[in-house]
């Protein structure tokens, strides 16, 4: 076990400190945070490793629609305008599947960071993990910190020169690659990546890449944190949703307090010394470069690498975990009430102990129940709700619809007869990747009967259509009356279609219009 | 700076601007802030460089680049009539019937001919092709010089009793109210209604028969079915170019009115009159 004076004192200090609080819009002080590890930094690993192996794999997952259709299992053919996610095609009216998951992402935030606080910036954030993988590529060719903040120091020199081209051009590529995957998207990515490759991709592929490059470039690996301080509006947003029981990483002062490089001697002195031995580790490995006993910040997006560098230390001194831990605003104020006597004077961390040095029984700890309270109810309820009534939608879609457009101009024509007859454009879609026979039938308007334009066919009450797989066929269909049958100026009758080969049918009432004096 | 002046809160040098009692603190801009502001002002430099942007006396510079909308305008035109020019050429090659029983060609000359219908043929015919009285329905079954998809490009191409196309469609029928007495033009009217609905007066149409056998046959046939060689209409059917009963037909009897249509081969040239036919015998009434 280390003694505290043993603990290394590294010469970290936060870019927003209270103390020295720079003005908000000035130079950015650079920050080159250190190599954390333990749970939280496994855990981010992790979900660093899903999140990228899911974008950049995903194009490439084969899914078998037939020959009809493409197989992608992942595909926005804008194009076509189809959208595919294995079994399921989207076409472009059917978007509101999108806005529903849109709205469950919304609601799912709300969730998130009502219980586990801004979980979303510290781990699965984009920008985030991409920093992250831009700090693994600038550590393994500059070193760890004290190496980064040396060479950042030194003078320019063949080495420093090499290094830093090194690093700048792993970051293109990854850059490069970052903006090559968002295209496979689109298209055919087997097909896209041979293009791309032989210059023969559509300049707007090229365009893509370049700009997704330059964005993953700029905000990953040179402006990084900046981005989470000026230019991104959540942590105004996920600030506001947070409450007194939502997790946050917090300091907790009422056992750090008063911190001290020198407790045995201020303990000797008869000072009261809390566990804090003011090692700077937090700040060292903050990749926001605050310090999080400064209390909960604007900056900090709790991807809670400071509480692995505490715990460690913690180890090492022998004392509990978690000095630095995710905790809600309530537990803290209870702990902090009972160290400062109810808010009466300074933090004694005597309060906190009994007197063999285990925490006192009255200390609020945190445990799951915690984050179920009714705002997580509804919260969860309102994302079931949105994704049951989607699940339903879907299971219970139909594939085979029409869409009747009654002529208006003209209403109706008077035949050389003194039958009526009403022009209607009907469209026919078969939305399966599977050619269809359509059968369209007339149902009511006593002795009407319909023809197709382009359809070789005498006038009949009903027709076979041939529609084309995962494609919209528009008719143009004239229903014709004899006069004696016309009962009144409107009558309402229905166009009928049904798959000859399945069960699958649809309906559409549609106006019959005649002029006033045609009985 | 004489006129410095550091505020007390927050130890900031302000920028020495007052606004009743306001004054600006003159904190630094982010770097990158600057440099992307020094960025806009140099590309929008170099913007009214490249494109046409400085107003001179009579016009405005006009830009390194070259650009003009009506260059763009230009391109697009050129490309649109290039992406056409596939369908376009198979329409020149082949009969109006040939496109109308071609699913994808009769689709583009509907399309193509519709246009062209809106901008030269509603002034007359209606929007809808509906017609009114005097300027026949388009949509019906009822053709004066036929229905079939070439028949009514020969009548789009040359027109009709239009003196300018030696090849118009031509027909005039004779004024009868110096030929007929006042009686006889009243029973030929009673017949002629007769045939397509009830009368006042049924005694008038056995005399108007025969009126009409002497009178009228000799164009609009034995039956008064009419004879499209000279644009004779049907006079049995329900349709009534001028006005349907005896009064209207007495009026079309006595001083007839004989409609004129443009020649328009000379003015929309052959293509858009083919696509203009094929969009005609889609209404519904080709034949």
């Amino acid at each position: 076990m280390l003694d505290q004076s043993q603990v290394e004192r590294l010469e970290a200090e936060a870019v927003n400190s209270a103390k020295t609080r720079q003005p908000l819009y000035a130079a950015r002080k650079k920050i080159f945070p250190k190599r954390a590890s333990g749970r939280f930094r496994q855990f981010k690993w992790l979900v660093m490793a899903i999140t990228l192996g899911i974008y950049y794999l995903t194009p490439w997952l084969r899914w078998d629609r037939g020959p009809f259709a493409p197989n992608q299992a992942v595909l926005i053919d804008l194009a076509n305008r189809r959208f595919y996610f294995f079994f399921i095609e989207i076409w472009p009216q059917e978007f509101y599947y999108v806005a529903g998951l849109l709205m469950m992402a919304g609601v799912g935030l709300f969730l998130i960071t009502s219980t586990v606080g801004r979980a979303w910036c510290g781990y699965t954030c984009p920008q985030t993990v991409w920093v992250d993988l831009f700090l693994v590529v600038e550590r393994a060719i500059e070193g760890d910190r004290n190496a980064r903040m040396k060479l950042d120091a030194a003078a320019w020199s063949a080495r420093k020169l090499f290094l830093r081209v090194s690093k700048h051009a792993i970051w293109l590529v990854i850059a490069v690659a970052t903006g090559g995957a968002w295209i496979f998207y689109f298209a055919d990515a087997p097909k896209l990546l041979g293009e791309v490759v032989t210059g023969t991709a559509a300049p707007i592929a090229y365009a893509t890449i370049a700009v997704l490059t330059g964005t993953t470039y700029v905000l990953g690996g040179l402006m990084r944190e900046q981005v989470c301080t000026y230019m991104c509006p959540w942590p105004r947003i996920q600030a506001a949703m947070l409450d007194e029981n939502s997790l946050t990483v917090t300091y907790n002062d009422w056992r750090g307090e008063p911190r001290s490089r020198h407790a045995k001697k201020a303990s000797a002195a008869g000072q009261s010394v809390g566990d804090c031995v003011d090692c700077n580790a937090c700040v060292a490995v903050c990749p926001m470069g605050i310090d999080i006993r400064d209390g909960q910040q604007l900056e900090c997006i709790t991807c809670a690498l400071c509480i692995d560098a505490c715990d460690s230390v913690m180890d090492k001194l022998g004392r509990e975990r978690g000095l630095i831990s995710y905790a809600t605003l309530a537990d803290y104020n209870a702990n902090m009430a009972l160290a400062t006597s109810g808010g009466t004077g300074p933090v004694n961390p005597a309060l906190v102990r009994t007197p063999s040095g285990s925490f006192a029984d009255g200390l609020a700890h945190f445990h799951l129940g915690k984050i179920f309270r009714l705002r997580t109810y509804i919260y969860l309820g309102v994302w079931s709700a949105i994704g049951l009534v989607l699940v339903y939608s879907l299971l219970t879609r139909e594939r085979l619809e029409l869409n009747v457009l009654h002529d208006r101009n003209p209403q109706f024509v008077t035949l050389s007869d003194g039958s009526i007859r009403n022009g209607y454009t009907v469209k026919l879609l078969n939305m399966i990747p599977e050619p269809r026979t359509v059968e369209i039938t007339l149902h009511g308007l006593d002795g009407g009967e319909m023809s197709i334009v382009g359809v070789d066919q005498s006038a009949s009450r009903s027709f076979s259509i041939p529609v084309e797989p995962d494609r919209l066929k528009t008719l143009k269909v004239f229903v014709r009356q004899p006069a004696d049958q016309i009962r009144k100026p409107a009558q309402s009758f229905e166009f009928h279609i049904g798959d000859t080969a399945s069960s699958e049918t649809a309906e559409y009432t549609a106006t019959f219009n005649a002029p006033e004096n045609s009985r | 700076m004489s006129n410095e002046h550091i505020d007390e809160i927050s130890g900031i040098t302000t920028t020495g601007h007052e606004w009743d009692g306001i004054k600006e603190l003159n904190n630094p801009l982010p770097r990158w802030w600057v440099i992307t502001f020094y960025i806009t002002v140099a590309w929008a430099l170099a913007y009214t460089i490249a494109y046409p942007a400085w107003p001179m006396l009579s016009s405005a510079t006009r830009g390194v680049l070259g650009f003009s909308s009506r260059n763009d305008v230009k391109n697009e035109m050129a490309a649109a009539d290039a992406a056409k020019a596939k369908y376009v050429t198979a329409i020149q090659s082949k009969t109006v019937s040939e496109i109308a029983a071609d699913d994808t060609l009769r689709e583009f000359a509907v399309a193509a001919g519709g246009a062209a219908f809106k901008v030269n043929c509603v002034q007359c015919h209606g929007s809808g092709a509906q017609g009114s009285t005097g300027f026949p329905n388009l949509n019906d079954d009822d053709w004066l010089w036929g229905g079939k998809a070439e028949e009514i490009q020969q009548t789009i191409t040359h027109g009709i009793r239009f003196a300018a196309d030696p090849d118009t469609r031509q027909s005039e029928m004779t004024p009868f109210a110096d030929v007929l007495k006042p009686e006889q033009i009243a029973q030929v009217s009673a017949y002629v209604a007769s045939l397509s609905g009830p009368v006042q007066d049924k005694s008038l149409i056995e005399p108007g028969a025969k009126v009409f056998a002497d009178n009228c046959a000799a164009c609009h046939g034995e039956n008064a079915k009419g004879n499209r060689d000279l644009g004779a209409p049907n006079l049995t059917d329900a349709i009534w170019l001028h006005g349907s009963g005896e009064a209207a037909i007495a009026a079309q009897v006595r001083a007839p009115k004989n409609g004129v249509m443009p020649a328009w081969v000379g003015r929309l040239g052959e293509t858009t009159v083919k696509e203009l036919a094929v969009y005609v015998h889609s209404l519904g009434g080709g034949e």
